[in-house]
């Protein structure tokens, strides 16, 4: 217990200084801004006439734009976002800033150095974003996959659950053992929900398959992400999702003779025998619409968006040449309803683990309902860690 | 049964990672020096394993290069805090935070290469054996090689003259000093060991264990082994014991994750922490036998003729 808060203090530090040298590289006055950004923040305004300075776009990282996942994923759609502005915008970065307090100097900081929309991008930067939000009224602020909005300050999420359920009807068909395995990151309502959507879209092609699902509690631990997918391998899962930010699951799924899949980014390069495809998020839309919003005023807090394959955000790409044609064109038409709508991942009768009838017959699940699934549906065994609250 | 042999696998594997770490990490500080810099010189040794290995293909060349990093960089502590007497615990702090930023910026256009495709090895005529078998002789040489190091590292402390000489200069320098021994020197050499150790054990996160390159994938693994060493009371055979348990509680509660089992997964990730803590404890809890194995001058610097 104490090596591990040790460890984990230790680590904070670690990346809380680096996250201080980024920042302190990035404007060379860092010491000044946490007290000086709310008084700083207006004189900025002040000297910077709307349309002849480029809008200041800054960006916080919870991981290294290296991880080939989750923040590979949002960096890429920010050099997307400065292609496509091209000099109306400026963007800059700062990379693993951790979730919680630290996260609020690097905001503060980036109020400081002028930034007039701000992107935050995991969920554990909600208060500290909430708090500075708070005190620089003139700064637009997105938050990422959280709940908690203002004024100045709105959620943006993608529907990553569409790219589970496409990457489950290909498990289905390409499991022999009829088990599939999952390593969760954190069992928030989320990653629960991409669980369920992925043994949904294996049962839709085979009704036998049964999910095991190993926790790791964290984002990102590749050793630790590769032992859990060892022993859902050593379980008789062969093939495997992740909801965590490496690519080390498919490459041990490579290494074992086992599928697997991207997530969040194409991973084909990490394991070319073991990838089945790729379920990806592209933020790029949504940043290019929030930032044009934001450049000519039309900008709202208060609201929050939540993107899927409709409005390009999600996608299911580079599908492996070991997909029979029939599996492919099963996804290609799930693709095709999500995109006008035809089709409700969704959609009733969807039993629960516990048997029980979480949506009746017909019945299609509704953005409130999606946002509080906090139960495994019928096939993932185990309990969601902190119980099932339903 | 099947699953139990697989377990057993997969433990053998996960503690040998550790066990390189802090078998080095023990004879660091068996010379009375604490490099706390474990974790950064594992992720430049990773990076530069994983180069090595993505180029040549060859373990035995990735092994080499992450321990020639890590000795590197261990050197550079070594001159830092034994000749300059810098503080060796912040300097050790510093160089974590190098490493981990350096590994990060030279690994850049490593993120999406892949190595090449390796023979699995196993054990001819051992490995058939069932249950043994898959359990225990179908492992990377690696795991064998810690085995051995350990037993030579046993040796080498209580039963050589060499070893003798080092765990003189970690109780009292001064002494070994006015024997006329070359303190500095010695205490430099077990410094390099030490970080060519941990540069094997970071090698063979990014070639063997989980074979790819990310920014700070080591994610902490350094600390522990700096941990298991201190709760290990500087003791070879504990050191392995501790990484072995370690590694196995850490694939147990994956285990009973995916058998199922229903307790919270939280409480199982605190687990290995746990379980390794108190049984280190509880096997080191006598207070003699913890001053007989601490190195006596372990953290103090030692300035010659004073």
């Amino acid at each position: 217990m104490s090596a591990l808060s040790k460890r984990s203090v230790i680590k904070l530090a670690g990346w809380g200084s680096l996250a201080a040298a980024a920042a302190l590289v990035g404007c060379g006055k860092k010491e000044e801004a946490p007290a000086a950004a709310a008084s700083a923040a207006p004189v900025a305004a002040a000297s910077a006439p709307a349309k002849a300075e480029p809008l200041k776009v800054a960006f916080a990282y919870v991981g290294p734009p290296g991880d080939g996942g989750w923040t590979f994923a949002h960096d890429n759609a920010r050099k997307a976002l400065e292609k496509e502005l091209g000099d109306k915008i400026v963007t800059s970065f700062v990379e693993k800033v951790p979730e919680g307090a630290d996260a609020e100097r690097v905001f503060r900081d980036m109020v400081g150095q002028g930034n007039k929309l701000i992107f935050g991008t995991t969920f554990g930067y909600m208060e500290p974003m909430q708090k500075v939000a708070a005190d620089a009224k003139d700064v637009k602020f997105e938050h990422a996959t959280g709940y908690k909005q203002g004024e100045n300050m709105r959620t943006y999420d993608s529907r990553t659950y569409q790219g589970a359920y496409m990457a489950g009807v290909i498990a289905g068909g390409m499991s022999k053992t009829n088990t599939i395995g999952v390593v969760g990151s954190i069992p928030i309502p989320e990653v629960i929900r991409n669980i369920n959507s992925f043994t949904l879209g294996a049962q839709s092609v085979n009704p036998k398959i049964k999910t095991k699902v190993v926790w790791v509690n964290e984002w990102f631990n590749p050793p630790k992400e590769t032992e859990a997918a060892q022993s859902l391998i050593n379980g008789g899962a062969d093939v495997l999702m992740q909801n965590t930010d490496s690519p080390a699951v498919l490459q041990t799924a490579e290494k074992a003779g086992k599928y697997a899949f991207g997530w969040d980014s194409d991973m084909t390069a990490y394991g070319p025998k073991a990838h089945l495809g790729s379920a990806v998020i592209n933020w790029a839309p949504y940043y290019i619409k929030a930032t044009k919003e934001a450049l000519d005023g039309s900008w709202k807090g208060g609201t929050g968006s939540w993107w899927g394959v409709k409005e390009g955000a999600i996608d299911f790409v580079s599908i492996s040449d070991k997909v029979p044609a029939d599996l492919k064109a099963k996804v290609e038409t799930v693709k095709a309803g999500l995109k006008d709508g035809t089709f409700e991942i969704w959609k009733g009768p969807i039993m629960g683990a516990d048997g029980k009838e979480v949506l009746a017959k017909d019945a299609v699940a509704d953005d409130k309902f999606l946002g509080g699934v906090n139960f495994y549906v019928k096939g993932v065994e185990g309990k969601i860690p902190g119980g099932d609250k339903k | 049964m099947d699953s139990i042999a697989l377990l057993l696998a997969a433990t053998l594997n996960a503690g040998t990672v550790l066990a390189f770490a802090a078998l080095g990490l023990l004879i660091n500080e068996r010379s009375g020096i604490v490099n706390l810099g474990a974790e950064g010189m594992m992720l430049v040794a990773a990076i530069a394993g994983f180069a090595v290995g993505v180029s040549t293909g060859n373990d035995w060349l990735a092994f080499a290069a992450g321990a020639a990093a890590g000795a590197l960089l261990a050197a550079a502590f070594g001159v830092l805090v034994i000749w300059l007497n810098t503080n060796q615990y912040a300097t050790g702090l510093a160089l974590s935070l190098f490493g981990a930023g350096f590994s990060a910026f030279v690994g850049i256009k490593y993120t999406q290469e892949k190595l090449p495709e390796r023979p699995h090895f196993s054990i001819p005529g051992l490995a058939d054996i069932p249950f043994i078998g898959p359990a225990l002789f179908r492992q990377h040489p690696m795991v064998y090689i810690a085995i051995a190091l350990t037993v030579a590292l046993a040796w080498f402390l209580y039963r050589s003259r060499a070893g003798l000489v080092l765990r003189a200069v970690g109780e009292s320098p001064e002494s070994a000093h006015a024997l006329g021994y070359p303190v500095r020197r010695i205490r430099l050499a077990a410094v390099m060991v030490g970080g060519a150790l941990c540069g094997v054990s970071g090698a063979y996160i990014s070639v063997v264990y989980t074979p790819l390159w990310v920014e700070g994938m080591v994610a902490g693994k350094g600390w522990i082994a700096l941990a298991l060493t201190t709760f290990a009371t500087w003791r070879p055979a504990r050191v392995l014991l501790g990484a072995y348990l370690f590694g196995g509680v850490t694939m147990l509660q994956f285990f009973l994750q995916s058998e199922g089992v229903q307790v919270p997964s939280q409480f199982l990730t605190m687990l290995p922490y746990l379980a390794t803590i108190v049984v280190l404890v509880l096997i080191s809890r006598n207070k003699a036998f913890i001053r007989i194995n601490m190195p006596a001058s372990i953290g103090k610097p030692f300035f010659p003729g004073s």
